[in-house]
């Protein structure tokens, strides 16, 4: 064996053994520094003949090339090993449980969100949202939709009364959103085609009512609506609302001042376990009232009840929404409890589509 | 409206089932509210027969008795009542029986050592009557085994209808009867009502209001019987009158009642031995009483219409009746009243005086004017085969005369408004069987309606009548054609999107969507600015929900306190709704209020590991605030922040946000304590509110092009100052004024430390400001950082009195 072989195999050695990088490094200087071993058989190679340089000149340069890059190979090696050492050292309790977003902790309550699936049926069949004040005059919340003073029908809507003024005319809170009807009237000309959520108030308050609660009102006024449309529409309203291939509808004959003919509106359904559902069963859950806008309304409203027709619905906001989403009672819509809110709201990105669903 | 099978056999001759006729009501729009088989509740008892009745060996009044109940096997019971004896017929229940008037289910048990299996039982048991002195005494000849409901004929169906304020002529079986008939459900029996020959002149008088208050009373007519014999109706009449939930009283109140409910005729009858002189219909002078029949005096004013005779006050007219001259059963002559009255009077008598009467029911919604003197005679002939006497003639004041109305009809209409295409001759035969008169055409008819149907005003009245009979399901539902073609165009207005997208802004930050009510107690509402008189609710349902809300803030601070006191301190509540500023519509506007308590902060609630648990700061609100408005499409950089908010805000932590000092749009800020101890909320509770309506309108364009952008290839610069300060200074003036050094150059500025301590000295602190420099034409050297960051220092120090931190 060659000095140059026993060279070679101790300085393979060495660098396979070497524990770090300072041993690398020292074993790096030994052999290919200035005056390591290597490098001083590298000088030899000037002094030489032509000859010997040329049989010796590939085995000295050979040696240097094989060790260099045993050299590398330990270098990435033990590079390797310390960091994984460093990344074993630096794990992280993964299982530790992070914040809650604010986006999955803050809710839409079920009457918003009810209002923005209407608004999301409605808009597509090119009905606007038309508003009014929640503190109305006599004149709209009652005499303009054909309640005339003293009737009974009066009586039945409870009415919450604010002080006289000076003329002796008292306002009222609106006890249905009917008026808006009258102001859209009043204020655009035919066609007309609204739906009026809002506020309501009767002074009534027990297990199923509230003082205050939220109803929608549906007016289409034009040189040809009748009540096959208004059947049409409230079908197929309630398809998309309680999000059913089908539904089954009763109109029963029944009065409201302001329209005539005047319908009540049931729905099929079936109830098992305390659940409701639709498109299926054979109970009838009323849902809401409906009719022709009576001619004296249009009248009212300034409006040829021989030139112009349509008709006109409204039902219960909160109402529905616990038909829908399953509240066994009214009074916590109000009452703020956050355990509610959370359980029966909704996240604040669930926005209604038609083309992704009114719920997801 | 309560009646029975039977009850309506009486006037329609049909062999309809209960079903069939419940369905048909619904459906002609006379609601079946329900529907009770008194058979099916009292299927369990039979009549049986006592075979023995022995003394007890352990208990004085009780019996032990064997019983048949048809079985063949004799039963032991033991019985306490007095009249048991043996050989008499009673009703027996066996035990699983449930006993309504007591409220439980019997079971076999063990009285005083003796086994008793089952119960022989009283009227008051089966909730027939109020008579519970002894077991049921049946005539010898009842069949032992058979059900006793269907024996004593107690298995007649009672249903019960919802009848709307427009259909006067369905509160009496009667006009009920009409109805089915007209669907085709049998037929009316329409006998003519024979007048009874008077044998007498009728002593007494009437004398009505004369003028305009005619219209208080336009008729009412009066008979004298004398010679009548007042006792208990006869079985069938009590049975009847039961079985809808009234109570008999005498023979002569239970004819009233019965023709009340029969006829939707109310009567009143007078013992006319306590009648002096004549009758006078008169307004009652102010301050005159009446004892009523209800027990109750009353004080009286002229605008109740009363019946008075030469003493006072007899009746209070159309409503009830007074205590005085009421009838007994010592009557032996009376009065029987039948008259008119004006709805609208009699509606706000009953109102004002508190009064819920059928007779008010029937009056107040109009009756049939043209049955006052039927209804008298039919009264009259069932107090003469009730009670015998001798009937007077009839003393009639004023006139009857039903308003006759005539609609000009074309047939076309049904189909104008309901699509529903109904044969003439069909049409034609529903109104003359609902008792209209008919004179057609071929294109249309003279309709006029009955004397019973004075809601009937027009054609689209008569349009409903044609449809209910004919049916409503029939009408075809039919698309309703799009006023517009193709892609439906947005329909929300500019405060509609605003008031979703800060319900789903504020959501998104983590706060939950409450809906208060709009009525706050008057305290509360005179706290944020409210409590105005026109604002004030006159009949409020509770006093703590008086007065309209001038703001958002008392119902969510109380919300969140409720939350609070059940155990959820950390919460975060936003309503997005209604505030008053006075009854004009102009005065209602949209706000958008958050709130929130303990730790509920923006990035997270309550403690953590990574963090957190501080109590929420005003500037968790001020971040609402601005989310807000940036979701909003308000420009934040034009809002001006000016120290103190409105009164119930700490006036050191709390900002008005202004657009000008005439636009405040809204405030943030920590709620002042007072306000918390008024309202019994505890803190720490920050909270922000804008108001919708005053935000602008964002500019409007011509196209949906967002401006052009501009991005510099030059490297930004960074550059940070630690400006020390008066502790009263402003960092928005400090930015304001970093920002106006130059503004082509100055991209943003943060502060990014605030530090008041030992370092700085008292009454100082130190604003730390980092300023990023964008240049736009060349880098920037050296120099030129040097140069911007002595005109920035230069501008602070002469804005604020500003040095530089060393």
């Amino acid at each position: 064996m060659s000095d140059m072989s026993v060279l070679e195999a101790g300085l393979l050695a060495e660098i396979e053994g070497a524990p770090d990088e300072a041993a690398i490094e020292s074993v790096r200087v030994a052999a290919l520094g200035k005056k390591g071993s290597v490098s001083e058989l590298l000088k030899t190679l000037g002094a030489m003949t032509p000859d010997e340089r040329k049989a010796q000149g590939p085995l000295i340069n050979g040696l240097r090339d094989r060790v260099q890059a045993a050299l590398g190979k330990r270098k990435d090696a033990l590079a390797a090993a310390a960091l994984s050492a460093r990344l074993a050292s630096e794990r992280l309790d993964v299982t530790l449980p992070v914040q809650e977003a604010p986006q999955t902790r803050g809710r839409i309550h079920p009457i918003s969100q009810v209002v923005d699936e209407l608004t999301t049926i409605f808009a597509d069949m090119g009905f606007s949202v038309a508003e009014g004040p929640d503190i109305e005059t006599d004149f709209y919340n009652f005499t303009a939709l054909n309640f005339p003073i003293g009737h009974p029908a009066r009586e039945m809507h409870d009415t919450f009364f604010l002080p006289a003024d000076a003329a002796g005319e008292r306002k009222v809170l609106r006890t249905h959103t009917s008026p808006v009807q009258i102001r859209t009237m009043l204020s655009a000309p035919p066609p007309i085609r609204v739906i009026c959520p809002g506020r309501t108030y009767r002074t009534d308050s027990d297990q199923t009512h509230t003082p205050m609660f939220h109803q929608v009102e549906g007016l289409v006024i034009d040189k040809g609506s009748h009540l096959g449309h208004l059947k049409w529409v409230l079908e197929e309203f309630c398809k998309a609302f309680f999000e059913v291939d089908s539904v089954k509808m009763r109109f029963r004959p029944s009065f409201f001042p302001f329209t005539e003919p005047s319908a009540e509106v049931d729905i099929q359904c079936s109830r098992k376990g305390g659940e409701i559902r639709f498109g299926e069963g054979d109970d009838w859950l009323e849902i809401l009232g409906c009719g022709m806008v009576h001619p004296n309304v249009l009248r009212n409203c300034g409006l040829d009840p021989d030139e112009y027709q349509g008709f006109a619905w409204g039902m219960g906001i909160d109402r529905i929404a616990m038909l829908k989403y399953g509240m066994p009672d009214l009074r916590p819509f109000f009452d703020a409890d956050v355990r509610w809110l959370e359980h029966y709201g909704f996240r604040p990105l669930d926005l209604p589509t038609l083309a992704g669903g009114l719920t997801s | 409206m309560k009646f029975t099978l039977s009850w309506l056999r009486d006037h329609l001759d049909t062999s309809a089932s209960v079903e069939t006729i419940a369905d048909t009501l619904t459906r002609i729009g006379l609601e079946v509210e329900g529907i009770r088989d008194p058979a099916a509740e009292l299927a369990a008892y039979r009549v049986a027969r006592v075979i023995s009745a022995e003394q007890h060996p352990n208990a004085d009044r009780l019996r032990v008795c064997m019983v048949d109940d048809g079985s063949g096997t004799p039963i032991q019971v033991v019985c306490g009542a007095p009249n048991a004896r043996a050989g008499m017929t009673s009703v027996f229940a066996p035990p699983g029986t449930y006993i309504p008037a007591k409220d439980l289910t019997l079971a076999v048990g063990t009285i005083r050592g003796v086994e008793s299996r089952g119960m022989l039982c009283s009227a008051f048991e089966l909730g027939l009557s109020d008579d519970h002195d002894g077991i049921i005494d049946l005539p010898a000849d009842a069949p032992v085994g058979q059900p006793y409901a269907a024996w004593a004929g107690l298995d007649d169906p009672v249903i019960e209808i919802a009848v709307t304020p427009n259909r006067a002529d369905a509160l009496g079986v009667f006009g009920i009867a009409r109805d089915l008939a007209a669907a085709g459900l049998g037929t009316l029996k329409t006998a003519a009502i024979k007048p009874v020959p008077g044998q007498a002149p009728c002593p007494v008088g009437v004398t009505l209001p004369e003028g305009d208050d005619r219209r208080l009373c336009p008729a009412f007519a009066l008979r004298l019987v004398r010679g009548v014999r007042n006792g208990p109706s006869p079985q069938w009449l009590q049975r009847r009158l039961a079985d809808i939930g009234l109570r008999p009283i005498n023979a002569l109140v239970d004819i009233t009642n019965y023709l009340t409910f029969d006829h939707a005729r109310p009567l009143h009858v007078f013992d006319a031995a306590k009648v002096a002189g004549n009758l006078t219909v008169r307004r009652a002078r102010d301050g005159e009483e009446l004892l009523a029949l209800d027990g109750r005096t009353y004080r009286l004013d002229p605008g109740v219409v009363v019946i008075a005779d030469d003493d006072g006050v007899e009746s209070l007219a159309g409503v009830m009746g007074g205590e005085h001259s009421g009838v007994s059963e010592a009557t032996t002559d009376v009065l029987i009243e039948a008259a008119l009255w004006d709805p609208l009077n009699i509606a706000q008598t009953g109102r004002r005086l508190g009064i819920s009467t059928d007779a008010r029911y029937r009056f107040e919604r109009g009756v049939d004017p043209a049955m006052t003197l039927p209804g008298l005679e039919l009264a009259t002939r069932l107090v003469l085969d009730l009670c015998g006497g001798t009937p007077s003639d009839v003393v009639l004041a004023g006139e009857v005369t039903p308003p006759r109305r005539e609609i000009a009809f074309p047939w076309s209409e049904v189909e104008r408004l309901t699509s529903l295409s109904v044969p003439q001759a069909d049409m034609e035969g529903i109104l003359a069987s609902l008792g209209f008169a008919v004179n057609g055409s071929s294109d249309g008819a003279t309709v006029v309606p009955p004397s019973w149907r004075a809601d009937v005003e027009g054609k689209a009245d008569l349009v409903e009548e044609i449809v209910r009979i004919a049916g409503i399901d029939r009408v075809p539902s039919t698309p309703l054609p799009r006023l517009n073609e193709g892609v439906p165009k947005p329909v929300l207005t500019l405060l509609q999107r605003r008031t979703r997208a800060a319900k789903r802004l504020l959501a998104a930050r983590g706060l939950v969507e409450a809906v208060t009510y709009s009525f706050i107690p008057e305290d509360e509402a005179k706290l944020f600015g409210g409590g105005t008189a026109t604002l004030k609710l006159v009949n409020p349902i509770a006093a703590d929900m008086s007065d309209m809300r001038p703001s958002l803030l008392p119902g969510l601070l109380k919300a969140a306190q409720r939350n609070a006191d059940r155990g959820y301190a950390d919460t975060a509540l936003f309503e997005v709704g209604q505030i008053f500023a006075s009854d004009e519509p102009g005065g209602q506007s949209i706000s958008a209020t958050a709130v929130r308590r303990g730790t509920a902060r923006p990035a997270g609630t309550g403690r953590h590991w990574e963090g957190g648990g501080e109590p929420v700061s005003i500037f968790d609100a001020k971040a609402d605030a601005f989310a807000l408005l940036t979701a909003l499409g308000v420009s934040t950089a034009g809002v001006q922040i000016v120290p103190g908010g409105p009164a119930w805000y700490h006036p050191g932590r709390s900002a008005r946000l202004q657009f000008g000092p005439k636009t405040v749009i809204g405030a943030f800020g920590e709620l002042h304590p007072s306000t918390l101890k008024a309202l019994g909320a505890k803190g720490p509770i920050v909270a922000c509110e804008i108001v919708l309506d005053l935000l602008p309108a964002p500019k409007a364009r011509p196209t949906k092009v967002k401006a052009k952008l501009v991005l510099s290839d030059l490297q930004p610069v960074t550059r940070d100052f630690a400006f020390v300060v008066d502790s009263t200074v402003a960092a928005g003036d400090i930015l304001r004024a970093v920002a106006g050094t130059d503004r082509a150059l100055v991209a943003d500025t943060t502060v990014f430390d605030v530090y008041e301590g030992p370092h700085v000295g008292d009454g100082r602190k130190s604003i730390a400001v980092s300023v990023r420099l964008q240049p736009t034409e060349r880098t920037l050297t050296d120099a030129d950082i040097e140069a911007v960051s002595t005109r920035i220092v230069e501008a602070v120090a002469k804005r604020t009195g500003a040095t530089l931190r060393t």
